[in-house]
Order: structure tokens, then C-alpha cells, then sequence
């Protein structure tokens, strides 16, 4: 694997320096472009527009792409300092969108907990409900129905290809390929149509919650997912025909926005952006949550680490996800689709009627909430955009003493300034939408 | 540092302590286990070397970096024997990609000298995680290039994610409904 290799070589070039005083510590110096960061706070890049320039080695422009820019996906702002057309230092500005999610967790009960999380990744909603869920489990110690699980795993995998599809979309698009758009919404929206059925939203859901799922699959679900999966390969094909041999598209994407293994690692950076660099590192695989690994499946990487890697890795992924949805399907058991804990599930509507406690106790979990005995506790999963985390604190409470999401877009925004660096600006365009940052997500 | 005798010795008994069911230092910390999640308190000024000593053994990602505010719940909580609470606590998560491991770090900072040391050099991509934590609770790592604030506005005054931040809110008026203007006293 490429980090062991680098691991290796990076031994032999201490053996090579034998004062180990003069040996630079930590992984900054694995960071080729770690100069091409431009720190400068934003009041001193406005104050720079009325500054007389009279240095005449002084060519450098400093200019503005974003926050509403099209290809920006949402409300990111990039400061650039350009040379002529080549983008010298560049710093991406956050924070547009922020809304104090993790502020407003604090005073929402664990129940309402995946209202409030669903909305952070807006388009892979599913996964943020699964990694809040599977950290206030953590904390609740309870055991989760197969069928639940299960369910889980069919909704997530389904939520990826949606996320990926849209990545498609939104590629085809910032790149030129304009009817990509089309196609891309297009196969989404069936996605969208099955998750409306299950869910009763399109996006948002709500629908994975601790203790399970919010309701069961609807009737005649097996029939819709095996239309989605029978549709999905041949569409995927015709990308491929469109798109993947194009000279024109290769051509603006081989070789664009090239990262090592190392600069990926060293920055934290997780899902399709590490794996284009070769480094096999997929969460189901590695630290496999849910049934993971019970179904068969291939973590897809790439070789260069350049924009089509990341294109191919996340086209290739739906491939491998319609697979996991396959095995989903097929091996989906019977049972109950919500933990049948009388601590954090609400009695059966038939019993409230008959009931005084069941209304009591329905009344008690919607008002005041379960409680979470105290601990903290950090669950990840793998979102379409890389490692998705919860952190929770819990003082014994009905609400969250403290929660944490740690969303992939978020770290994976600080690679692009060395993705970005010494190329042309249009091919930061390129290098923006292979990061396929979510600004909801980033910001929270 | 892998000359470092007090290293050496600092990963002997981190080996010694991985051999034993239920270990009690690491890196010369106290381990403690939450919900099966290893976990490893060193103080303030371990921070650094902690954090390096993590790297040097394989923990070649930081995951995460946050931070938590424990003003309205400073009872011992779950910290081992010997750890002092203090109203601040720097979390970070760390992932070994080799033996698929992951650690935590908790430091408790107290409110009364709010900087740690960045850990920008071992891991440049704590970076923004350390603006974020800055920028929501205050918090100073000493040694970060440019610790300015990431998702607040630059010029926002306080630190949101403090407990004694109060939430807010901002009333709103149904203009146009007698109703409402009605029921008004």
C-alpha cells in the first residue's frame, strides 16, 4: 500500500540525515504546497483593494471566487492570489452557512437529535441520523433489530448512490458537460421518488433513529429497489460512453489537481480524495459498522490522485453500492424494524389506547425524552464524502451534555489550496467539484 | 525523538501496557476505557509530546479535534484516578491506519489559562479543527499560523459553543393579523 511505501521511504530519508535533532518532526513537511496557503485575515484582503501598488515585482492580483459563485456547491469562498492565470496561494473561507447546529443539539432531546443532524449533509442526510444514532446507541448500550439494521444499510447505500449521482450531476456540469446535469438529476430523482415512499420526505428524512428506523419499509419495496438497481448499471454505462472515454474530458481532468498519500494523510483527508491517492481506506471495510461485513464488496481506489481518479472512484462506487443493495434485498430478514426497548421506543398506537401507562410512557419519551446514562462516545461511518463522525457527551440527561459532528466536507475543504496550487484557475474549478464539498455540512 | 531514551521507555511500557487486560498507562497516561473507546488523559503539557509519541507509533491521522465545555457539569464524570476536572476538556481522535486502531486524547484546560499547544507541525490537519475549537470556545493553540476565526464571522464577539453562551433568540411578530395584535397586553 502507498503509505506503507511512503512509511518506508520516509524512514530511509531519516537514516540518510543522521542528526536527528535536524530531522523535522511531524508530517508538515510531507506538505509540498504548505507555502501555497494564503493566511490573511478577510479585513486585510478589503484593505488591500484601495492599497497603490509601486512595486513593480509586486504582480500578483488577489481576487474573490465565491461565496455565490455556481460552481462553488453552496457558499464556499475561496481567496485567491493568482499570477497572470495560475493560482498562487489560495484560502478557502467557511462558515456562510453556519446555523450553530451543534449549539442548537445541546438543547434538543437524543429523540429530536436526528431532526437536527439530518439537516447538516443535505445530500446524504441518511448518513449524519446513522452516525448520531449509532453514538447515542453506543451510549444506551441497546442492541439494534437485524431488520433494522438491515434496513439501515439499504437506505444508506441508497443514499450514496443519490450523493454520487448528484456528484455526477454537479462534475458534468462545473466541467461543461452540461447534459450530465440532466442525467444526473434524472436517476436521482428515482432515488429521491423510493425514499419519499419509505420516508415521507425527499430529503431530511428523519428515518433513522436510535433504537432503529423510523417506520418499516412500505409494501411492494423489494419491487422499487430492484427497478432502481436493474436501471442504475445501464445509465451508469452510458456516463461512461459520455464521459469517462471522452478525450476532451480526460484531457480536463488527468493530471489536474494531483495529491500524494502522504499530503492526504497528513491533512486528515477521508473518503474518494484519499482513495484516488491509493490508499485503500474505506470505514465498512476497515472498521466495518452495521453488517459490513457480511456482505461483498470492493473499496475502489485510484492510482494518480488527480480529478478523473476521483471522478472514476466515486463512478465505480455506485457500481459497488448497487451491489451492496443487491445483497441487501436478498438477504433482508423479517422482524422488527425498531429496538423493542421499552426504555427508548414508545408503546404500539394499539396499546395507548387501551393503556393509561402506554399513554403516560408515550407522552413522557415525546415531551421529556429517554435518558442517556452518562459517557462520551465517537461513532463514525463512511459517508460519500469520507469519514463521518458524532462525538456525544452525555451528563445522564435527556438531551446531549455536548455533541460533535466531525463532517468530512469541513476537513477535506483545507486540501484544496494544495490541490489548487501552481495550477490554472479553471482547473480549480475542476479541483472544487472533485472535492465535492456539502457547505451544510462544512459549516453546521 | 526515537533516540530519546525517555521514549524508549515511554513505548516499552505502552507495549507492556497493551500485553495486560486492562491497562492503566499509555504513553505515559492514564488510560481509561469509555464504552469500549480507548482512551488516554495526559495533561496540558503532554499535549504536544503525547501527540507526537502517537504519530511516531503509526497514529498517523487526527481525525478529530474538538472541544467541550464542562461549566454545568464539573462532577468527576468519567475521568480515571487522578485527574483533576477543569472546565475545559480538548478532545482528539487519532487513527492507525496499520492495525486499524483508533485513541482519544482528553486534556483538561482550566478557564483560567485557556492556550495548548498546537499540533499543526505533527498534523496540518488539525488546522481547522483548531480554528473551529478557537473560534467556539476561545480556546488559544499556541504555535498554529493563522488561529483566526473559521466559521463565525471574523469580527463576532464571544465564543458560541461556551456554556455560558446564552442560545438566543429573536422574537418574532405576526404583523397583520389582528388576532395576535388583539391578544397582545
Amino acid at each position: 500500500m502507498t503509505a506503507i511505501d511512503s512509511e518506508e521511504t520516509a524512514r530511509a530519508d531519516t537514516t540518510k540525515n543522521p542528526d536527528p535533532a535536524s530531522r523535522p518532526i511531524g508530517q508538515l513537511h510531507l506538505l509540498p504546497h504548505r507555502d501555497n496557503v494564503l493566511r490573511m485575515t478577510e479585513v486585510r484582503m478589503a484593505e488591500t483593494a484601495n492599497e497603490r501598488i509601486d512595486d513593480e515585482t509586486d504582480q500578483t492580483m488577489l481576487i474573490n471566487m465565491g461565496p455565490a459563485h455556481p460552481s462553488t456547491h453552496g457558499v464556499l469562498r475561496l481567496m485567491l492570489e493568482l499570477d497572470g492565470e495560475t493560482v498562487v496561494r489560495s484560502k478557502p473561507i467557511v462558515g456562510y452557512l453556519h446555523t450553530g447546529m451543534e449549539k442548537q443539539a445541546e438543547s434538543l432531546t437524543f429523540l429530536q437529535g436526528t431532526t437536527n443532524v439530518t439537516r447538516m449533509d443535505y445530500i446524504s442526510p441518511l448518513f449524519t441520523e446513522l452516525a448520531f444514532s449509532l453514538a447515542v446507541e453506543e451510549l444506551l448500550e441497546i442492541e439494534v433489530p437485524e431488520r433494522a439494521t438491515w434496513i439501515r444499510m439499504l437506505m444508506t447505500e441508497l443514499n450514496r448512490i443519490a450523493s454520487h449521482l448528484l456528484f455526477m450531476a454537479t462534475n458534468g456540469m462545473d466541467l461543461g458537460a452540461v447534459s450530465m446535469m440532466l442525467y444526473g438529476w434524472r436517476e436521482r430523482e428515482q432515488i429521491l421518488r423510493f425514499f419519499e415512499k419509505t420516508t415521507g420526505l425527499r430529503m431530511n428524512h428523519n428515518y433513522i433513529r436510535p433504537g432503529g428506523v423510523a417506520a418499516d419499509l412500505p409494501d411492494g419495496w423489494r419491487e422499487d429497489v430492484q427497478a432502481l438497481t436493474a436501471m442504475l448499471p445501464d445509465r451508469l454505462d452510458e456516463y461512461d460512453i459520455l464521459m469517462t472515454g471522452q478525450p476532451i474530458w480526460r484531457d480536463r481532468l488527468q493530471g489536474v489537481g494531483v495529491f500524494t498519500a502522504d499530503e492526504a494523510i497528513a491533512l486528515s483527508t477521508t473518503g474518494p480524495i484519499l482513495r484516488s491517492t491509493g490508499m485503500a481506506r474505506d470505514l465498512r471495510h476497515d472498521e466495518p459498522y452495521l453488517f459490513y461485513d457480511q456482505v461483498d464488496f470492493d473499496t475502489v481506489v485510484g492510482t494518480y490522485g488527480d480529478c478523473f481518479d476521483r471522478y472514476a472512484i466515486r463512478l465505480n462506487e455506485i457500481r459497488e453500492s448497487i451491489r451492496i443493495v443487491d445483497q441487501c434485498v436478498e438477504k433482508m430478514p423479517e422482524g422488527d424494524w425498531r429496538a423493542l426497548d421499552a426504555k427508548v421506543t414508545p408503546p404500539p398506537r394499539a396499546r395507548i389506547d387501551e393503556s393509561m401507562e402506554a399513554l403516560i410512557h408515550h407522552f413522557k419519551i415525546f415531551t421529556e425524552g429517554f435518558k442517556v446514562p452518562e459517557g462520551e462516545v465517537y461513532a463514525a461511518v463512511e459517508s460519500p464524502r469520507g469519514e463521518l463522525g458524532c462525538y456525544i457527551v452525555s451528563d445522564g440527561g435527556s438531551k446531549p451534555y455536548r455533541m460533535h459532528v466531525r463532517g468530512p466536507s469541513f476537513i477535506n475543504i483545507q486540501t484544496l489550496p494544495h490541490m489548487m496550487a501552481g495550477g490554472l484557475l479553471a482547473d480549480g474549478v475542476a479541483i472544487l467539484s472533485s472535492a465535492d464539498p456539502i457547505m451544510g455540512e462544512s459549516d453546521r | 525523538m526515537t533516540t530519546d531514551p525517555a521514549t524508549e521507555k515511554q513505548q516499552g511500557s505502552e507495549e507492556e501496557a497493551r500485553a495486560q487486560p486492562a491497562p492503566e498507562m499509555a504513553y505515559n497516561c492514564v488510560v481509561s476505557y469509555s464504552r469500549n473507546q480507548r482512551v488516554i488523559h495526559p495533561s496540558k503539557d503532554q499535549w504536544f509530546t503525547t501527540a507526537q509519541a502517537l504519530l511516531e507509533d503509526g497514529y498517523r491521522m487526527c481525525i478529530d479535534l474538538t472541544a467541550v465545555d464542562y461549566l454545568t457539569y464539573r462532577a468527576q464524570r468519567d475521568l480515571p484516578e487522578g485527574i483533576n476536572p477543569e472546565r475545559y476538556e480538548v478532545v482528539a481522535g487519532f487513527a492507525n491506519f496499520v492495525t486499524r486502531d483508533r485513541i482519544r486524547m482528553r486534556t483538561q484546560v482550566n478557564a483560567d489559562a485557556l492556550t495548548i499547544s498546537s499540533l499543526f507541525v505533527l498534523y496540518p490537519g488539525s488546522d481547522f479543527m483548531e480554528r473551529e475549537v478557537f473560534d467556539m470556545f476561545g480556546i488559544v493553540f499556541t504555535g498554529h499560523p493563522d488561529l483566526s476565526r473559521v466559521l463565525m464571522p471574523e469580527s463576532w464577539v464571544g465564543h458560541p459553543l461556551r456554556k455560558d453562551y446564552a442560545i438566543g433568540a429573536i422574537p418574532v411578530q405576526f404583523k397583520g393579523s389582528s388576532k395576535a395584535e388583539g391578544s397582545r397586553p
